[in-house]
């Protein structure tokens, strides 16, 4: 296994785009956590005296309509993505995961019925969802793990199924259960290990998408609560007063893009390492 | 291909029913008082009473769903009490736009799309076919809504190129076009990504098959092989994609049309959920997953259609 | 008697990370106009090189070291690639072995016709009733209406006599045939060789008859050339090489082959040993490691031994022919 993540690694390192990846990731990371550390600024506090400053030696990406400091609002809105992304990705994944492999255990019927559910599922538009939903939900970071888990766990499911009905008839696990292997131990032993790859391909791809759903719901201002430094708040901000501060908006959208290119570009690399068969659009 | 077609018709219809019948199940349980959900919150106390009493909201869910159905195929979907009229009005006045901006952008990401792919595929192994690798997973990447944002400030903010807000005017197909240009550019340029991406692996795999062997042992032009008999064959897997991606469109079309203030679909529900105006948020709901379904079955059957092989595939 | 089609010492070498793998050396087969030989061998032969070189598509990191390709007196590895697209299905044309993944699925059989033609001045109705006149030679039934339909609506035989009638659309001079009922059942693969006898006659084409084979070579053919590991280790008129074998392979070859086989067995006989590595082969005679008489001279490249007349064999060992 060692050996297995080593080659990784190594191959990873040999591709340009993957390290370029990597070192956005990592900044992400590291700003995120130490966002606390880095900022110049409290992110929240209002210095109306300041509002509207163009980018300068204090304030480095300018200030919004109520002076608070931009750049201190985008090291504390990539806590906000990373935290709605990893939460939200996970909590789909496993139940994309168990339903998936009940999908591809079970009998027909339940295969059958669980299709036709992430199928459903499927048909709904997401933005257009967590709109639905926003009417109905309160406001918040809860709200928009929801709508993501709710409209992402289907295709988790769908890619565990095809790669159970695959190895379940392989010969390797048929004779497994020739020679008396527990239900437990199939599953554990053979079929996880095997699911695990694709999925976290999956899930590697599915980060960017989160990050846009989290900072898309909250620019129409159905994701985090009012105040709270999102970058799709402070793209908000930027789009009100686009005319007159342009700034906010360009450093809004910076991170957003570094994010989603970062995590997308690695999930391609990982994809390209892990499994070429599996190039298909998304 | 009948039986086929009858199959996916199927489908498509139970999926619709039972997305939103989810929909509104939740919808009228999840907020406490079901009439605020259908009503709006102006409604008296004396409103309320009388329409609970006249829609049988005391039933059974499922007996309140198959009123809810009944009432949708009677062509009645509620009253936009905002407007003060049918929500049909509202939303089918909406419709129109959204599908003019989704077409738009599958005309550009069909066009640039294939064009990139192609290109791509045909000049293998080039700087060229790596710089379209790399842009095609950034216009992937990159997020609808700032693309919408950016393109704003900088075609019709700052170069003032394109215009800021609306969809032109009425019934001048030029000041329409005009208008659609730019939001259906930054809803398409993620799904220019996409369908180069299929298209250049495709057309590769298509390369390689022996009938474009047979095509060049018998002499026939480069460009006839490549563009005609690979190029036909590379096609097919971006419509299932782009029909597909017609969901992802919708989602899009939301920002666009808040971004560039267009009326349709997306901004009709924004506006609708700000104002607590559930039956309108109903109302297109309904008939954005309609056409999204309506959307993904017509480019499976199209597929199937172009594809003389497996009709009767998946 | 001028020849239709001549390789001359041709080699073709295919560039890859072990090296240059050796795909076929100085290999000579000469068909004369309107005549019909065949190359027999087993896959891995050299035989799809062979057709691509012939075609001049060859894949990109292959090379041409040394030899020529004369078609009908003219140097093929030295024609421009207008020429050369000029010459494919006009002067010389092929029926591909897998009639399912040969014929584009998406186009139908008139317009795949219809596209053959595509320098021939004439209307499009014009170019379709020739393509239905050809259809209808070949034997397919309804040929007017079979334009319109897609290769998949085609049982396998009429696939073939399709791929057949596109082959012979433009009366080529050579026509190669790439193991054209390999993917067929008996009866068919008599009808399918009958129709290019026929075929070959009206048109007076020659037609190079590449399979593996050694019944429908020895039914068709005037001349066969056997190949091994991609060289050319023996030839001859088709009951000489049959009868009286002279290379080592060939017998091995005769032995194994199935039809020959007189009782039941549980295991189909085979070569032992496997193909050597054309990118490091072997000095001296290629088959030397799974010989059987190979003996020290062996190490040394054999002569081509005449053995009577024009059949010859690559062998030390070979004898010549007594009768």
């Amino acid at each position: 296994m060692s050996a297995f993540r080593h080659t990784l690694m190594g191959r990873l390192l040999a591709d340009p785009l993957a390290v370029f990846a990597m070192a956005i990731i990592a900044l992400l990371v590291v700003s995120a956590l130490l966002a606390d550390v880095i900022a110049p600024h409290d992110p929240s506090a209002m210095n109306l005296a300041d509002r509207f400053a163009s980018p300068s030696a204090t304030y480095w990406m300018g200030t919004d309509n109520l002076g608070r400091d931009t750049f201190s609002r985008l090291l504390q809105g990539g806590r906000i993505a990373l935290y709605v992304a990893l939460t939200a990705v996970s909590i789909a994944g496993l139940i994309g995961l168990i339903l998936g492999m009940l999908a591809g255990f079970g009998p027909r019927w339940l295969d059958n019925a669980l299709l036709f559910f992430f199928d459903t599922l499927r048909a709904y538009p997401t933005i257009i969802l967590a709109l639905a939903l926003a009417a109905l939900m309160p406001r918040g970071l809860g709200t928009v793990i929801i709508v993501v888990v709710i409209t992402s766990f289907a295709e988790y499911g769908r890619v565990v199924r095809t790669q159970t009905l695959s190895l379940k008839n392989a010969e390797f696990i048929l004779a497994e259960r020739a020679m008396g292997a527990s239900f437990a131990r199939i599953v554990f032993h053979h079929i996880l290990p095997n699911v695990l790859g694709p999925f976290f391909i999956l899930a590697a791809m599915n980060l960017p998408v989160v990050i846009t759903i989290e900072a898309g719901m909250s620019f129409l201002g159905i994701g985090v609560p009012p105040g709270t430094p999102s970058w799709g708040a402070t793209l908000k901000d930027g789009f009100d007063y686009i005319r007159t501060t342009p700034w906010i908006l360009l450093s809004g959208g910076l991170p957003l893009i570094l994010a989603t290119l970062g995590f997308t570009f690695l999930g391609e690399a990982l994809r390209d390492q892990l499994d070429p068969r599996l190039r298909k659009t998304r | 291909m009948l039986r086929y077609t009858f199959q996916r018709i199927v489908l498509a219809l139970a999926i619709v029913f039972f997305a939103i019948s989810a929909l509104y199940t939740v919808m009228i349980t999840l907020p406490g008082d079901p009439t605020t959900v259908l009503l709006g919150p102006r409604a008296t106390a004396e409103i309320r009473a009388d329409f609970r009493e006249r829609m049988g909201l005391d039933n059974p869910i499922h007996v309140q769903i198959a009123h809810f159905w009944g009432r949708i195929l009677s062509g009645d979907m509620g009253t936009d009490f905002n407007r003060n009229r049918p929500v049909a009005d509202s939303v089918f006045s909406a419709l129109p736009h959204t599908v003019a901006l989704v077409f738009g952008a599958i005309f550009w990401s069909a066009s640039l799309g294939i064009l990139l792919g192609a290109f791509s595929a045909d000049n293998r192994g080039s700087w060229l076919d790596r710089i379209s690798g790399v842009l095609s997973v950034a216009f992937i990447a990159a997020p609808s809504f700032v693309v919408a944002l950016y393109s704003l400030l900088v075609f019709s903010v700052w170069l003032r190129w394109f215009p800021t807000i609306g969809a032109g005017e009425p019934g001048d197909i030029m000041s329409r076009l005009y208008h659609l240009a730019l939001p259906s550019f930054a809803i398409g340029l993620a799904w220019v990504g996409y369908v180069a991406r299929i298209v250049r692996a495709s057309m590769l795999e298509a390369l390689g098959e022996n009938y474009i062997r047979t095509a060049r042992a018998f002499g026939l032009p480069r460009r006839t092989v490549i563009y005609n008999y690979a190029l036909r064959v590379a096609i097919l897997p971006a419509v299932q994609v782009l029909g597909v991606g017609i969901g992802g469109m919708l989602s899009s079309a939301v920002f666009a049309e808040i971004v560039f203030s267009r009326p349709g679909l997306g901004s009709l529900i924004y506006d609708s959920v700000s104002g607590r105006n559930y039956p309108v948020v109903m109302g297109a709901m309904l008939v954005a997953i309609g056409f999204f379904v309506t959307c993904a079955l017509i480019a499976d059957l199209i597929n199937a259609a172009l594809d003389p092989r497996h009709r009767s595939q998946r | 008697m001028s020849e239709a089609l001549k390789v001359e010492d041709l080699s073709v070498h295919y560039d890859t990370r072990e090296g240059a793998l050796q795909a076929l050396r100085d290999v000579s087969i000469t068909v004369p106009e309107g005549g019909i030989v065949g190359v027999v061998g087993e896959s891995g032969c050299g035989k799809s090189t062979l057709i691509n070189a012939l075609l001049q598509l060859l894949p990109e990191n292959a090379t041409i070291p040394a030899g020529r390709i004369t078609l009908q007196g003219e140097d093929v590895t030295r024609a421009g690639t207008r020429r050369l697209r000029q010459m494919r299905g006009q002067e010389i044309s092929v029926v591909f072995q897998d009639p399912m993944t040969s014929l584009n699925p998406v186009l139908s059989i008139g317009r795949q016709m219809r596209d053959i033609q595509y320098r021939q001045q004439g209307s499009r109705a014009a170019k379709d009733s020739r393509s239905a006149a050809m259809l209808g030679r070949v034997g397919i039934p309804d040929p007017v209406g079979k334009l319109a339909a897609y290769p998949h609506e085609l049982s396998g035989g009429m696939r073939q006599r399709v791929a057949i009638a596109m082959a012979a659309l433009m009366r080529p001079r050579v026509l190669i045939a790439d193991e054209p009922t390999t993917a067929l059942d008996a009866t068919l693969e008599v009808q399918i060789i009958e129709l290019l006898k026929e075929l070959q006659q009206e048109i007076g084409c020659a037609i190079l008859f590449i399979s593996h084979h050694l019944g429908v070579i020895a039914e068709l053919c005037d001349r066969v050339v056997v190949m091994y590991a991609g060289v050319a280790v023996e030839e001859g008129p088709v009951a000489d090489v049959f009868l009286r074998p002279g290379h080592p392979y060939t017998i091995k070859l005769i032995e194994c082959d199935p039809g020959k086989l007189k009782e039941k067995v549980t295991d189909l006989p085979s070569i032992p040993g496997s193909l050597p590595d054309l990118t490091d082969p072997p000095a001296g005679c290629i088959f030397r490691p799974r010989c059987d008489r190979a003996t020290e001279i062996c190490a040394t490249p054999p002569p081509r031994k005449g053995l009577n007349g024009a059949h010859w064999a690559a062998c030390h060992h070979a004898k010549v022919d007594k009768a």
